[in-house]
Protein backbone atom coordinates (compact mmCIF):
# COMPACT_ATOMS: atom_id res chain seq x y z
CA UNK A 1 0.00 0.00 0.00
CA UNK A 2 1.05 3.49 -0.88
CA UNK A 3 1.30 5.92 2.19
CA UNK A 4 -0.94 8.01 1.11
CA UNK A 5 -3.44 5.12 0.85
CA UNK A 6 -2.61 4.22 4.56
CA UNK A 7 -3.45 7.44 5.21
CA UNK A 8 -6.62 7.87 3.76
CA UNK A 9 -7.81 4.12 5.25
CA UNK A 10 -6.68 5.08 8.45
CA UNK A 11 -8.50 8.40 8.89
CA UNK A 12 -11.74 6.38 7.43
CA UNK A 13 -11.34 4.16 10.23
CA UNK A 14 -10.81 6.76 12.60
CA UNK A 15 -14.06 8.43 11.91
CA UNK A 16 -15.96 4.15 11.90
CA UNK A 17 -14.68 3.69 15.31
CA UNK A 18 -14.49 7.00 17.12
CA UNK A 19 -18.29 6.43 18.30
CA UNK A 20 -17.55 2.99 19.34
CA UNK A 21 -14.27 3.82 21.38
CA UNK A 22 -16.44 6.52 23.31
CA UNK A 23 -18.90 4.27 24.14
CA UNK A 24 -16.09 1.96 25.29
CA UNK A 25 -14.46 4.73 27.23
CA UNK A 26 -17.07 6.34 28.95
CA UNK A 27 -18.61 3.14 30.17
CA UNK A 28 -16.05 3.22 32.94
CA UNK A 29 -16.56 6.67 33.70
CA UNK A 30 -16.76 7.16 37.30
CA UNK A 31 -19.87 10.22 36.70
CA UNK A 32 -22.42 10.78 34.81
CA UNK A 33 -20.70 13.03 31.73
CA UNK A 34 -20.56 12.37 28.67
CA UNK A 35 -17.92 14.58 27.94
CA UNK A 36 -15.41 14.21 30.77
CA UNK A 37 -13.63 11.29 31.60
CA UNK A 38 -13.23 11.50 35.38
CA UNK A 39 -12.15 8.10 36.77
CA UNK A 40 -11.89 4.94 36.43
CA UNK A 41 -15.12 2.77 37.70
CA UNK A 42 -17.21 -0.24 37.45
CA UNK A 43 -20.46 1.34 38.76
CA UNK A 44 -22.26 1.39 35.72
CA UNK A 45 -22.03 -2.53 35.24
CA UNK A 46 -22.94 -2.92 38.40
CA UNK A 47 -26.37 -0.82 38.51
CA UNK A 48 -26.82 -2.89 34.90
CA UNK A 49 -26.24 -6.01 36.39
CA UNK A 50 -29.30 -4.39 39.02
CA UNK A 51 -31.70 -3.19 36.17
CA UNK A 52 -34.28 -5.87 36.34
CA UNK A 53 -36.44 -4.74 33.18
CA UNK A 54 -32.85 -4.18 30.63
CA UNK A 55 -32.33 -7.75 32.19
CA UNK A 56 -35.47 -9.38 31.17
CA UNK A 57 -35.59 -7.48 27.67
CA UNK A 58 -31.83 -9.27 27.06
CA UNK A 59 -33.59 -12.24 28.20
CA UNK A 60 -36.15 -11.66 26.17
CA UNK A 61 -34.03 -10.93 22.87
CA UNK A 62 -32.07 -13.84 23.10
CA UNK A 63 -35.15 -16.24 23.31
CA UNK A 64 -36.76 -14.39 20.28
CA UNK A 65 -33.71 -14.30 18.07
CA UNK A 66 -32.66 -18.31 19.20
CA UNK A 67 -36.43 -19.39 18.35
CA UNK A 68 -36.41 -16.95 15.11
CA UNK A 69 -33.14 -19.06 14.12
CA UNK A 70 -34.21 -22.51 14.51
CA UNK A 71 -37.53 -21.68 12.48
CA UNK A 72 -35.76 -19.67 9.39
CA UNK A 73 -33.23 -22.17 9.45
CA UNK A 74 -34.94 -25.02 9.56
CA UNK A 75 -37.81 -23.63 7.04
CA UNK A 76 -34.96 -21.68 4.68
CA UNK A 77 -32.60 -25.15 3.84
CA UNK A 78 -35.62 -26.78 3.15
CA UNK A 79 -36.78 -23.87 0.71
CA UNK A 80 -33.10 -23.84 -0.94
CA UNK A 81 -33.03 -27.59 -1.40
CA UNK A 82 -36.51 -27.40 -2.99
CA UNK A 83 -36.10 -24.05 -5.17
CA UNK A 84 -32.71 -26.34 -5.94
CA UNK A 85 -34.55 -29.18 -7.74
CA UNK A 86 -37.57 -27.18 -9.14
CA UNK A 87 -37.41 -27.45 -12.65
CA UNK A 88 -39.92 -24.98 -13.58
CA UNK A 89 -38.08 -21.50 -14.52
CA UNK A 90 -41.42 -19.31 -14.28
CA UNK A 91 -41.68 -20.56 -10.13
CA UNK A 92 -38.27 -20.61 -9.62
CA UNK A 93 -37.71 -16.62 -10.73
CA UNK A 94 -41.21 -15.68 -8.86
CA UNK A 95 -39.79 -17.24 -5.69
CA UNK A 96 -36.49 -15.64 -6.07
CA UNK A 97 -38.15 -11.91 -6.86
CA UNK A 98 -40.43 -12.70 -3.72
CA UNK A 99 -37.38 -13.94 -1.45
CA UNK A 100 -35.74 -10.56 -2.04
CA UNK A 101 -38.91 -8.24 -1.36
CA UNK A 102 -37.97 -7.98 2.21
CA UNK A 103 -33.79 -7.25 1.50
CA UNK A 104 -34.68 -4.52 -1.01
CA UNK A 105 -37.63 -2.98 0.97
CA UNK A 106 -37.12 -0.41 3.12
CA UNK A 107 -37.12 -2.06 6.89
CA UNK A 108 -39.98 0.68 8.36
CA UNK A 109 -42.38 -0.71 5.22
CA UNK A 110 -41.53 -4.35 6.23
CA UNK A 111 -42.63 -3.57 9.50
CA UNK A 112 -45.69 -1.86 8.73
CA UNK A 113 -47.06 -4.02 6.13
CA UNK A 114 -47.06 -7.18 8.54
CA UNK A 115 -48.37 -4.93 11.23
CA UNK A 116 -51.50 -3.96 9.01
CA UNK A 117 -52.21 -8.14 9.00
CA UNK A 118 -51.52 -8.46 12.60
CA UNK A 119 -53.68 -5.91 13.72
CA UNK A 120 -56.73 -6.48 10.67
CA UNK A 121 -56.85 -10.81 11.42
CA UNK A 122 -56.49 -9.53 15.35
CA UNK A 123 -59.56 -7.39 14.60
CA UNK A 124 -61.12 -10.10 13.15
CA UNK A 125 -60.74 -12.53 16.14
CA UNK A 126 -61.81 -9.91 18.39
CA UNK A 127 -58.55 -9.70 20.18
CA UNK A 128 -57.89 -6.13 21.92
CA UNK A 129 -54.04 -6.44 21.34
CA UNK A 130 -52.94 -8.54 18.29
CA UNK A 131 -49.12 -8.01 18.75
CA UNK A 132 -47.46 -10.06 20.80
CA UNK A 133 -44.27 -12.05 20.80
CA UNK A 134 -45.77 -14.49 18.27
CA UNK A 135 -46.23 -11.81 15.88
CA UNK A 136 -42.98 -10.73 16.36
CA UNK A 137 -41.65 -14.60 15.80
CA UNK A 138 -43.33 -14.25 12.98
CA UNK A 139 -41.61 -10.92 11.46
CA UNK A 140 -38.15 -12.07 12.60
CA UNK A 141 -38.55 -15.35 10.77
CA UNK A 142 -39.78 -13.30 7.41
CA UNK A 143 -36.71 -11.14 7.46
CA UNK A 144 -34.03 -13.87 8.34
CA UNK A 145 -35.34 -16.24 5.40
CA UNK A 146 -33.38 -14.86 2.66
CA UNK A 147 -30.38 -14.40 4.05
CA UNK A 148 -30.38 -18.88 5.16
CA UNK A 149 -31.60 -19.32 1.49
CA UNK A 150 -28.99 -17.30 -0.23
CA UNK A 151 -26.18 -18.49 1.69
CA UNK A 152 -27.70 -22.06 0.94
CA UNK A 153 -28.19 -22.53 -2.38
CA UNK A 154 -24.97 -21.51 -3.85
CA UNK A 155 -23.27 -24.55 -1.58
CA UNK A 156 -25.88 -26.19 -3.30
CA UNK A 157 -25.20 -25.61 -6.56
CA UNK A 158 -21.09 -25.98 -6.21
CA UNK A 159 -21.87 -29.56 -4.88
CA UNK A 160 -21.22 -32.60 -7.32
CA UNK A 161 -24.73 -33.67 -8.61
CA UNK A 162 -23.13 -37.46 -9.14
CA UNK A 163 -22.74 -37.85 -5.05
CA UNK A 164 -26.35 -38.02 -4.34
CA UNK A 165 -26.90 -40.17 -7.25
CA UNK A 166 -24.14 -42.37 -6.40
CA UNK A 167 -25.65 -42.54 -2.72
CA UNK A 168 -29.30 -43.39 -3.94
CA UNK A 169 -27.61 -46.30 -6.35
CA UNK A 170 -25.95 -47.76 -3.52
CA UNK A 171 -29.14 -47.90 -1.73
CA UNK A 172 -29.80 -45.21 0.81
CA UNK A 173 -33.21 -43.71 0.83
CA UNK A 174 -33.56 -40.32 -0.91
CA UNK A 175 -34.35 -39.13 2.51
CA UNK A 176 -31.23 -41.03 4.49
CA UNK A 177 -28.97 -39.88 1.17
CA UNK A 178 -29.39 -36.21 1.86
CA UNK A 179 -29.11 -36.66 5.66
CA UNK A 180 -25.52 -38.35 4.63
CA UNK A 181 -24.38 -36.66 1.74
CA UNK A 182 -26.47 -33.13 1.19
CA UNK A 183 -26.38 -31.84 4.50
CA UNK A 184 -22.60 -32.09 4.88
CA UNK A 185 -22.02 -30.55 1.67
CA UNK A 186 -24.41 -27.68 2.38
CA UNK A 187 -23.75 -27.32 6.72
CA UNK A 188 -21.30 -24.62 6.28
CA UNK A 189 -23.55 -22.43 3.95
CA UNK A 190 -26.19 -23.19 6.63
CA UNK A 191 -24.01 -22.22 9.37
CA UNK A 192 -23.56 -19.10 7.94
CA UNK A 193 -27.02 -18.75 7.20
CA UNK A 194 -28.20 -19.02 10.81
CA UNK A 195 -25.23 -16.94 12.74
CA UNK A 196 -26.37 -14.08 10.00
CA UNK A 197 -30.33 -14.80 11.38
CA UNK A 198 -29.20 -14.90 14.56
CA UNK A 199 -27.32 -11.51 14.91
CA UNK A 200 -29.88 -9.73 12.52
CA UNK A 201 -32.23 -10.87 14.86
CA UNK A 202 -30.56 -9.70 18.00
CA UNK A 203 -29.81 -6.36 15.98
CA UNK A 204 -33.28 -5.61 14.56
CA UNK A 205 -34.95 -2.38 15.60
CA UNK A 206 -37.34 -1.34 13.05
CA UNK A 207 -39.61 -4.41 12.03
CA UNK A 208 -39.64 -5.26 15.82
CA UNK A 209 -40.97 -1.46 17.02
CA UNK A 210 -43.91 -2.26 14.74
CA UNK A 211 -44.86 -5.88 15.44
CA UNK A 212 -44.12 -5.92 18.99
CA UNK A 213 -46.65 -5.60 21.78
CA UNK A 214 -45.90 -4.20 25.62
CA UNK A 215 -45.69 -7.57 27.26
CA UNK A 216 -42.58 -8.60 25.22
CA UNK A 217 -40.32 -6.08 24.78
CA UNK A 218 -36.72 -7.10 23.23
CA UNK A 219 -33.50 -5.13 24.14
CA UNK A 220 -33.14 -2.82 20.91
CA UNK A 221 -36.73 -1.61 21.94
CA UNK A 222 -35.68 -1.16 25.28
CA UNK A 223 -32.61 0.90 24.09
CA UNK A 224 -35.24 3.22 22.05
CA UNK A 225 -37.11 3.66 25.19
CA UNK A 226 -33.81 4.23 27.34
CA UNK A 227 -32.69 7.09 25.18
CA UNK A 228 -36.42 8.41 24.49
CA UNK A 229 -35.27 10.27 28.56
CA UNK A 230 -31.49 11.39 29.24
CA UNK A 231 -29.29 8.18 28.74
CA UNK A 232 -26.79 7.61 31.62
CA UNK A 233 -23.46 5.83 31.38
CA UNK A 234 -25.29 2.85 32.02
CA UNK A 235 -26.74 1.95 28.46
CA UNK A 236 -23.05 2.58 27.31
CA UNK A 237 -21.79 -0.51 29.56
CA UNK A 238 -24.48 -2.22 28.22
CA UNK A 239 -23.37 -1.69 24.47
CA UNK A 240 -19.81 -2.70 25.23
CA UNK A 241 -20.97 -5.70 26.58
CA UNK A 242 -23.09 -5.85 23.43
CA UNK A 243 -19.95 -5.39 21.05
CA UNK A 244 -17.80 -8.06 22.60
CA UNK A 245 -20.43 -10.40 22.26
CA UNK A 246 -21.03 -9.84 18.74
CA UNK A 247 -17.19 -9.25 18.16
CA UNK A 248 -17.29 -12.90 19.33
CA UNK A 249 -19.74 -14.06 16.63
CA UNK A 250 -18.19 -12.75 14.18
CA UNK A 251 -14.93 -13.99 14.67
CA UNK A 252 -17.00 -17.37 14.88
CA UNK A 253 -18.17 -16.47 11.67
CA UNK A 254 -14.81 -15.82 10.81
CA UNK A 255 -13.33 -19.33 11.63
CA UNK A 256 -16.02 -20.99 9.76
CA UNK A 257 -15.29 -19.53 6.43
CA UNK A 258 -11.72 -20.04 6.72
CA UNK A 259 -11.95 -23.88 7.61
CA UNK A 260 -14.56 -24.18 4.62
CA UNK A 261 -12.70 -22.65 2.29
CA UNK A 262 -9.51 -24.66 3.88
CA UNK A 263 -11.51 -27.57 3.47
CA UNK A 264 -12.34 -27.14 0.47
CA UNK A 265 -8.77 -26.44 -0.89
CA UNK A 266 -7.87 -29.33 0.27
CA UNK A 267 -10.27 -31.62 -1.10
CA UNK A 268 -9.46 -29.78 -4.78
CA UNK A 269 -5.66 -30.82 -4.13
CA UNK A 270 -6.56 -34.53 -3.20
CA UNK A 271 -8.92 -34.83 -6.30
CA UNK A 272 -6.17 -33.62 -8.69
CA UNK A 273 -3.97 -35.76 -6.95
CA UNK A 274 -6.36 -38.73 -7.81
CA UNK A 275 -6.94 -37.43 -11.39
CA UNK A 276 -2.98 -37.60 -11.84
CA UNK A 277 -3.05 -41.92 -10.66
CA UNK A 278 -5.32 -42.57 -13.16
CA UNK A 279 -3.12 -41.60 -16.07
CA UNK B 1 -34.27 -46.06 -18.35
CA UNK B 2 -37.97 -46.24 -16.35
CA UNK B 3 -36.19 -46.28 -13.20
CA UNK B 4 -34.19 -43.12 -13.68
CA UNK B 5 -37.53 -41.67 -14.41
CA UNK B 6 -39.08 -42.11 -11.33
CA UNK B 7 -36.51 -40.85 -9.49
CA UNK B 8 -36.15 -37.75 -11.40
CA UNK B 9 -40.03 -37.26 -10.72
CA UNK B 10 -39.37 -38.60 -6.87
CA UNK B 11 -36.52 -36.25 -6.67
CA UNK B 12 -38.99 -33.41 -7.70
CA UNK B 13 -41.86 -34.13 -6.11
CA UNK B 14 -39.81 -34.12 -2.76
CA UNK B 15 -38.32 -31.15 -3.78
CA UNK B 16 -41.79 -29.28 -3.92
CA UNK B 17 -42.56 -30.65 -0.51
CA UNK B 18 -39.64 -29.41 0.71
CA UNK B 19 -40.07 -25.94 -0.79
CA UNK B 20 -44.17 -25.76 0.44
CA UNK B 21 -43.99 -24.52 3.94
CA UNK B 22 -41.20 -21.71 2.75
CA UNK B 23 -43.81 -20.96 -0.59
CA UNK B 24 -47.15 -20.69 1.55
CA UNK B 25 -44.99 -18.34 4.44
CA UNK B 26 -43.86 -16.06 1.42
CA UNK B 27 -47.31 -15.39 0.40
CA UNK B 28 -48.69 -14.37 3.91
CA UNK B 29 -45.82 -12.50 4.93
CA UNK B 30 -44.22 -11.19 2.33
CA UNK B 31 -47.09 -11.02 -0.61
CA UNK B 32 -50.25 -10.23 1.46
CA UNK B 33 -48.76 -7.52 3.50
CA UNK B 34 -47.76 -5.68 0.85
CA UNK B 35 -51.37 -6.01 -0.68
CA UNK B 36 -52.45 -4.79 2.98
CA UNK B 37 -50.34 -1.52 2.50
CA UNK B 38 -52.39 -0.54 -0.87
CA UNK B 39 -55.46 -1.83 0.86
CA UNK B 40 -55.25 0.47 4.15
CA UNK B 41 -53.88 3.44 1.45
CA UNK B 42 -57.14 3.46 -0.14
CA UNK B 43 -59.58 2.63 2.10
CA UNK B 44 -60.96 4.95 5.41
CA UNK B 45 -61.67 3.49 8.87
CA UNK B 46 -64.50 2.01 8.15
CA UNK B 47 -62.88 -0.15 4.61
CA UNK B 48 -64.67 1.75 2.24
CA UNK B 49 -62.28 3.11 -0.77
CA UNK B 50 -60.97 6.17 -0.88
CA UNK B 51 -58.61 8.08 -2.08
CA UNK B 52 -58.43 10.99 0.72
CA UNK B 53 -55.24 9.21 2.70
CA UNK B 54 -53.36 9.67 -1.07
CA UNK B 55 -54.96 13.33 -1.59
CA UNK B 56 -53.57 14.25 2.27
CA UNK B 57 -50.09 13.26 1.69
CA UNK B 58 -50.55 15.65 -1.22
CA UNK B 59 -52.60 18.49 -0.23
CA UNK B 60 -51.98 19.07 3.79
CA UNK B 61 -50.58 22.02 4.58
CA UNK B 62 -49.02 23.76 8.02
CA UNK B 63 -47.22 26.94 8.46
CA UNK B 64 -43.39 27.01 8.73
CA UNK B 65 -41.40 29.57 10.95
CA UNK B 66 -38.11 30.13 9.20
CA UNK B 67 -34.72 31.63 11.61
CA UNK B 68 -36.21 35.06 10.58
CA UNK B 69 -39.07 34.63 12.07
CA UNK B 70 -41.38 35.20 8.82
CA UNK B 71 -43.52 32.07 8.73
CA UNK B 72 -44.95 31.00 5.24
CA UNK B 73 -47.62 27.99 4.11
CA UNK B 74 -45.71 25.19 3.01
CA UNK B 75 -47.21 21.54 1.69
CA UNK B 76 -46.46 19.51 5.17
CA UNK B 77 -45.91 16.23 3.94
CA UNK B 78 -44.34 17.08 -0.24
CA UNK B 79 -41.83 19.00 2.30
CA UNK B 80 -40.80 16.32 4.64
CA UNK B 81 -40.67 14.12 1.23
CA UNK B 82 -38.40 16.58 -0.24
CA UNK B 83 -36.40 17.25 2.39
CA UNK B 84 -35.67 12.81 3.39
CA UNK B 85 -34.53 13.10 -0.18
CA UNK B 86 -32.27 15.20 -0.15
CA UNK B 87 -30.53 14.17 2.76
CA UNK B 88 -30.47 10.89 1.77
CA UNK B 89 -29.26 12.10 -1.26
CA UNK B 90 -26.69 13.89 -0.29
CA UNK B 91 -25.64 11.07 2.25
CA UNK B 92 -25.45 8.42 -0.17
CA UNK B 93 -23.26 11.06 -2.72
CA UNK B 94 -20.87 11.09 0.61
CA UNK B 95 -20.35 7.66 0.98
CA UNK B 96 -19.76 6.65 -2.70
CA UNK B 97 -16.96 9.48 -2.38
CA UNK B 98 -15.84 8.24 0.49
CA UNK B 99 -16.33 4.65 0.24
CA UNK B 100 -14.87 4.09 -3.45
CA UNK B 101 -11.01 4.72 -2.69
CA UNK B 102 -11.54 2.47 0.13
CA UNK B 103 -12.92 -0.13 -1.78
CA UNK B 104 -10.22 -0.28 -4.65
CA UNK B 105 -7.82 0.39 -2.02
CA UNK B 106 -8.96 -2.93 -0.22
CA UNK B 107 -8.90 -5.01 -3.26
CA UNK B 108 -5.69 -4.20 -4.65
CA UNK B 109 -3.86 -5.17 -0.65
CA UNK B 110 -2.51 -8.49 0.25
CA UNK B 111 -5.22 -11.20 0.81
CA UNK B 112 -4.71 -11.29 4.32
CA UNK B 113 -4.78 -7.40 4.92
CA UNK B 114 -7.99 -7.45 3.04
CA UNK B 115 -9.45 -9.73 5.37
CA UNK B 116 -8.60 -7.75 8.09
CA UNK B 117 -9.59 -4.60 6.52
CA UNK B 118 -13.24 -6.08 5.71
CA UNK B 119 -13.84 -7.49 9.07
CA UNK B 120 -12.89 -3.78 10.60
CA UNK B 121 -15.46 -2.47 8.10
CA UNK B 122 -18.20 -4.79 9.71
CA UNK B 123 -18.00 -4.66 12.89
CA UNK B 124 -19.54 -1.12 13.16
CA UNK B 125 -22.26 -2.59 11.58
CA UNK B 126 -23.19 -5.03 14.08
CA UNK B 127 -23.10 -2.49 17.02
CA UNK B 128 -26.99 -2.05 17.51
CA UNK B 129 -27.78 1.03 15.47
CA UNK B 130 -29.56 3.23 18.25
CA UNK B 131 -26.30 3.15 20.01
CA UNK B 132 -24.44 4.02 17.33
CA UNK B 133 -26.26 7.20 16.93
CA UNK B 134 -26.59 7.77 20.07
CA UNK B 135 -23.18 7.80 20.35
CA UNK B 136 -22.67 10.63 17.78
CA UNK B 137 -25.37 12.43 19.66
CA UNK B 138 -22.50 12.77 22.80
CA UNK B 139 -20.05 13.37 20.15
CA UNK B 140 -21.59 16.36 18.39
CA UNK B 141 -23.70 18.13 21.55
CA UNK B 142 -22.27 21.52 21.98
CA UNK B 143 -20.65 20.27 25.49
CA UNK B 144 -19.91 17.20 23.82
CA UNK B 145 -16.28 15.32 22.79
CA UNK B 146 -15.94 17.20 19.56
CA UNK B 147 -16.25 20.66 20.98
CA UNK B 148 -13.84 19.30 24.04
CA UNK B 149 -11.16 18.75 21.14
CA UNK B 150 -11.93 22.00 19.38
CA UNK B 151 -11.28 24.11 22.60
CA UNK B 152 -8.20 22.25 23.16
CA UNK B 153 -6.44 22.93 19.81
CA UNK B 154 -7.68 26.20 20.01
CA UNK B 155 -10.71 26.86 17.88
CA UNK B 156 -14.17 28.11 18.65
CA UNK B 157 -16.53 25.47 18.91
CA UNK B 158 -18.57 24.08 16.39
CA UNK B 159 -22.75 24.24 16.78
CA UNK B 160 -23.40 20.95 15.06
CA UNK B 161 -26.12 18.73 16.54
CA UNK B 162 -29.76 20.03 15.56
CA UNK B 163 -28.76 20.67 12.43
CA UNK B 164 -28.92 18.75 8.76
CA UNK B 165 -24.91 18.35 8.82
CA UNK B 166 -25.46 16.43 12.46
CA UNK B 167 -28.51 14.24 10.24
CA UNK B 168 -25.94 13.54 7.49
CA UNK B 169 -23.20 12.70 9.66
CA UNK B 170 -25.38 9.71 11.44
CA UNK B 171 -26.40 8.73 7.83
CA UNK B 172 -23.40 8.36 6.47
CA UNK B 173 -22.12 6.66 9.91
CA UNK B 174 -25.00 4.34 10.04
CA UNK B 175 -24.54 3.15 6.53
CA UNK B 176 -21.49 3.14 5.33
CA UNK B 177 -20.06 -0.17 5.40
CA UNK B 178 -23.32 -0.98 3.11
CA UNK B 179 -21.76 1.02 0.37
CA UNK B 180 -18.20 -0.66 0.70
CA UNK B 181 -19.08 -4.22 0.91
CA UNK B 182 -20.82 -4.88 -2.65
CA UNK B 183 -17.82 -2.25 -4.43
CA UNK B 184 -15.28 -3.81 -2.77
CA UNK B 185 -16.55 -7.32 -3.54
CA UNK B 186 -17.30 -6.73 -7.09
CA UNK B 187 -13.30 -4.79 -7.30
CA UNK B 188 -11.73 -8.04 -5.57
CA UNK B 189 -13.18 -10.40 -8.18
CA UNK B 190 -12.01 -7.84 -11.05
CA UNK B 191 -9.28 -9.16 -13.67
CA UNK B 192 -6.03 -7.50 -12.94
CA UNK B 193 -5.11 -7.86 -16.41
CA UNK B 194 -7.54 -5.74 -17.75
CA UNK B 195 -5.90 -2.81 -16.29
CA UNK B 196 -2.56 -3.91 -17.53
CA UNK B 197 -3.76 -4.37 -21.12
CA UNK B 198 -5.16 -0.59 -21.03
CA UNK B 199 -1.85 0.64 -19.65
CA UNK B 200 -0.39 -1.47 -22.52
CA UNK B 201 -2.54 -0.21 -24.59
CA UNK B 202 -1.78 3.42 -23.50
CA UNK B 203 -4.44 4.21 -21.47
CA UNK B 204 -2.89 7.33 -18.68
CA UNK B 205 -3.92 6.53 -14.52
CA UNK B 206 -7.24 8.44 -15.20
CA UNK B 207 -8.45 7.14 -18.22
CA UNK B 208 -7.77 3.29 -16.80
CA UNK B 209 -10.20 4.46 -13.76
CA UNK B 210 -12.80 6.45 -16.08
CA UNK B 211 -12.34 3.70 -19.00
CA UNK B 212 -12.39 0.33 -17.20
CA UNK B 213 -12.05 -0.11 -13.87
CA UNK B 214 -15.42 2.64 -13.24
CA UNK B 215 -17.64 0.30 -16.08
CA UNK B 216 -16.46 -2.97 -14.76
CA UNK B 217 -17.21 -1.76 -10.96
CA UNK B 218 -20.88 -0.32 -11.82
CA UNK B 219 -22.92 -2.91 -10.85
CA UNK B 220 -21.40 -3.15 -7.16
CA UNK B 221 -21.84 0.77 -7.26
CA UNK B 222 -25.40 0.21 -8.02
CA UNK B 223 -25.87 -1.67 -5.32
CA UNK B 224 -23.65 0.03 -3.12
CA UNK B 225 -26.03 3.47 -3.80
CA UNK B 226 -29.51 0.87 -3.43
CA UNK B 227 -28.13 -0.03 0.16
CA UNK B 228 -27.53 3.34 1.54
CA UNK B 229 -30.36 5.33 -0.52
CA UNK B 230 -33.16 3.68 1.09
CA UNK B 231 -32.30 2.56 4.77
CA UNK B 232 -31.26 6.45 4.61
CA UNK B 233 -34.73 7.98 2.99
CA UNK B 234 -36.71 6.17 5.52
CA UNK B 235 -34.71 6.12 8.67
CA UNK B 236 -36.66 7.60 11.54
CA UNK B 237 -34.25 7.42 14.60
CA UNK B 238 -31.44 9.47 13.27
CA UNK B 239 -33.36 12.60 12.43
CA UNK B 240 -35.03 12.65 15.77
CA UNK B 241 -31.98 11.92 17.91
CA UNK B 242 -28.95 14.15 15.85
CA UNK B 243 -31.73 16.58 13.86
CA UNK B 244 -33.17 17.58 17.50
CA UNK B 245 -36.51 16.77 16.42
CA UNK B 246 -36.34 19.55 14.12
CA UNK B 247 -35.87 17.43 10.67
CA UNK B 248 -38.91 15.29 10.14
CA UNK B 249 -38.13 12.88 7.79
CA UNK B 250 -40.85 10.67 5.99
CA UNK B 251 -39.86 7.92 8.09
CA UNK B 252 -40.76 10.30 11.41
CA UNK B 253 -44.08 10.97 9.67
CA UNK B 254 -44.76 7.35 9.27
CA UNK B 255 -44.15 6.71 12.87
CA UNK B 256 -46.21 9.48 14.35
CA UNK B 257 -49.11 8.43 12.28
CA UNK B 258 -48.60 4.87 13.39
CA UNK B 259 -48.37 6.40 17.21
CA UNK B 260 -51.37 7.92 16.53
CA UNK B 261 -53.19 4.77 15.06
CA UNK B 262 -53.69 6.24 12.22
CA UNK B 263 -53.21 3.44 10.16
CA UNK B 264 -54.71 4.12 7.33
CA UNK B 265 -52.95 7.23 6.49
CA UNK B 266 -49.11 5.45 7.43
CA UNK B 267 -50.07 3.03 5.02
CA UNK B 268 -50.82 5.76 2.26
CA UNK B 269 -47.61 7.47 3.24
CA UNK B 270 -45.83 4.12 2.87
CA UNK B 271 -47.02 3.21 -0.56
CA UNK B 272 -46.42 6.71 -1.85
CA UNK B 273 -42.27 5.85 -0.29
CA UNK B 274 -42.67 2.55 -2.00
CA UNK B 275 -43.85 3.17 -5.06
CA UNK B 276 -40.80 6.59 -5.32
CA UNK B 277 -38.40 3.88 -3.76
CA UNK B 278 -39.13 1.83 -6.88
CA UNK B 279 -38.98 4.39 -9.50
CA UNK B 280 -35.89 5.91 -8.48
CA UNK B 281 -33.79 2.28 -8.26
CA UNK B 282 -35.59 1.97 -12.17
CA UNK B 283 -34.17 5.13 -13.11
CA UNK B 284 -31.29 4.59 -11.33
CA UNK B 285 -30.48 0.85 -13.29
CA UNK B 286 -31.54 2.85 -16.74
CA UNK B 287 -28.90 5.73 -16.32
CA UNK B 288 -26.30 3.59 -15.20
CA UNK B 289 -27.25 1.53 -18.10
CA UNK B 290 -27.48 4.62 -20.81
CA UNK B 291 -24.07 6.52 -18.87
CA UNK B 292 -21.45 3.70 -19.89
CA UNK B 293 -22.76 1.13 -22.29
CA UNK B 294 -24.90 3.74 -24.34
CA UNK B 295 -28.04 2.00 -23.52
CA UNK B 296 -27.31 -1.64 -23.37
CA UNK B 297 -28.19 -2.98 -19.80
CA UNK B 298 -24.84 -3.41 -17.83
CA UNK B 299 -25.83 -7.03 -17.02
CA UNK B 300 -25.35 -8.32 -20.94
CA UNK B 301 -21.73 -6.60 -20.53
CA UNK B 302 -20.25 -8.60 -17.05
Amino acid sequence: MKITSKIYTALIFVFLFAPIAVLLIFSFNETKSLSVFSGFSLKWYKELLGDRSTLESVQNTLILAFSATVVSTVMGTAAAVGLHRLRKKWYRGLINTVTNIPMINPDIITGISMMLVFVFVGRLWGASTSLNFWTMLIAHVTFCLPYVIFQVLPKLRQMDKDLLEAAMDLGCTPMRAFFKVTLPEILPGIITGAIMAFTLSLDDFVISYFTSGNDFQTLPIRIYGMTKKTVTPKMYALATIIFFVTMTLLLLNNIVDDEDSRRKRELKKNTIKQGGNKK
Amino acid sequence: MSMQKSGKKQKQSSGRLALAPYSLWSLLFIVVPLIFIAYYAFTDESFRFTTENITRFFTATSQLTEESGASREVRTYLLIFARSLKLAAISTVICLLLGYPLAYIMARAKERTQKTLITLVMIPMWMNFLIRTYAWMTILQDTGILNGLLELVGLSPAHIIGTETAVIIGMVYDYFPYMILPIYSIMAKMDIRLLEAAKDLGCNGAAVLRRVIFPLSLPGVISGINMVLIPSVSTFYISQKLGNGKFFLIGDAIEGQYIANNLHFAAAIAFILMVVLLLCMALLKYLAARLVYGGESYENNI
